[in-house]
């Protein structure tokens, strides 16, 4: 049966060919920005045939992997601001929690639905033109008594200062991003740039490295739920963490100078079909 | 004493992190090894859900497996460094804000903690 064993693979061939795919996942992934997690679950769904639990189970535990890998070079660049994380991690903790025992309930065919939807919506997300930031925004009450508001090394040379908008609204964002991580084993990443940059008004790069400094973190918060649950499957996750976690940590090597425009167009294509495929199985019953 | 600054702090850190990262990833291909030159030749099927066993999803199972090396024992026990990679971080942070003399900050990392540790229970329930 070539559907439970893939084309009579053996355990040998099936982790050199996982490790495989998963080190392009992570590669497109650092590269693009747009993150390796959230393809790997329709790759070893579609591609391998994997139950969805299984590879959740193993998507998690690459997110963790690749977050702490990008986090500790960034922190020390200075650009990831460690109040504005450390305060919205509680947020994006509690809905890790309440995710991860969401995905033990919720039916195998409504979470391969949930999440092609948010690969077609992380797929439009990352065509939409990015608003100018606003600069020199005035003091928010609760963001400076929150001690959030800070400053870092610009493009233009110098330190630029930010004031932190709309905690609130930021918090609640924060839940769901923590909510659809711990449901579906992905960092979502996005969701929390989205906060932050759009919501709270923080500037992007401050975003983008604050939001994968608490990937892991939040990742964490499920994972536990998931290893006890035996959602980690050593087999399957063992390829698939060192995989990405290979491919990312090359992504950023030669992201410095690399011209991705191309590429993050053809890559949220593959988001995008991986979407609809993901809804498609889910509907016809066949994840 | 110098005095501690967020930069301090960051730096640890980011070596925390790295250092949990990469001795994680080590251990987890040590027992990839091990798995694959034991059952290299199996043929494994996770098209059917069936939940990992008591040994390779509780602490003292794991402990266990990965003691008497078991390949696939030692790659959970990789696995759990890597998520307590995280944990330490955030552990580490409290005493990092208690340097600065930040009790607010203080208070919000602990209930991160908190709920991290409150999620491991369940893994840990197996000791």
């Amino acid at each position: 049966m070539w559907q439970t064993h893939l084309f009579g693979m053996n355990a040998f061939e099936f982790t050199m060919l996982v490790a495989a795919g998963s080190f392009l996942a992570g590669l497109l992934g650092a590269l693009t920005g747009l993150g390796g997690g959230v393809v790997l679950v329709p790759l070893l769904t579609i591609f391998f045939k994997a139950d969805i639990r299984y590879a959740i189970g193993a998507s998690l535990v690459s997110v963790i992997a690749t977050s702490s890998g990008a986090a500790a070079a960034y922190v020390k660049e200075g650009f990831s601001n460690i109040r504005i994380g450390m305060f919205l991690e509680i947020a994006t903790t509690v809905g890790a929690l309440c995710g991860a025992f969401l995905a033990i309930i919720v039916p195998t065919r409504a979470l391969a639905m949930i999440f092609g939807f948010v690969l077609l919506y992380s797929a439009y997300l990352s065509r939409k033109p990015r608003p100018r930031a606003q600069r020199n925004l005035p003091q928010d009450k609760l963001a400076t008594k929150l001690k959030m508001n800070g400053s870092f090394p610009s493009e233009e040379g110098g330190i630029r200062q930010y004031n932190v908008q709309n905690v609130p609204a930021g918090f609640s964002l924060m839940f769901g991003a923590g909510a659809l991580s711990g449901l579906l084993g992905i960092g979502s990443g996005a969701v929390k740039v989205l906060a932050m940059d759009q919501a709270m008004k923080i500037p992007f790069k401050v975003s983008t490295t604050t939001s994968n400094f608490m990937i892991g973190v939040t990742a964490a918060a499920s994972a536990g739920i998931y290893l006890s649950r035996g959602y980690i499957d050593p087999g399957l996750a063992m390829p698939v963490m060192l995989g990405v976690l290979a491919g990312s940590l090359l992504g950023v090597h030669i992201l410095i100078k690399a011209e991705t425009k191309v590429l993050r167009l053809v890559f949220s294509l593959v988001i995008a079909f991986l979407g609809a495929q993901m809804i498609y199985k889910g509907v016809v019953g066949t994840i | 004493m110098p005095k501690w600054s967020d930069q301090n702090i960051e730096d640890i850190v980011g070596t925390l992190l790295r250092v949990g990262v990469t001795t994680s990833a080590a251990v987890v291909l040590t027992g990839g090894i091990i798995y694959l030159l034991r059952h290299g030749s199996s043929h494994p099927d996770y098209h059917i859900f069936r939940g990992e066993p008591p040994e390779l999803s509780t602490l003292s199972g794991i402990f266990h497996e990965a003691f008497t090396l078991h390949g696939r024992g030692i790659i959970q026990l990789g696995l759990l460094l890597l998520i307590a990679t995280p944990v330490a971080r955030v552990a580490f942070s409290i005493w990092g804000f208690a340097a600065e003399h930040d009790r607010m900050y203080v208070i919000f990392t602990t209930i991160v903690l908190v709920i991290l540790l409150y999620s491991l229970l369940g893994v840990a329930s197996g000791l």
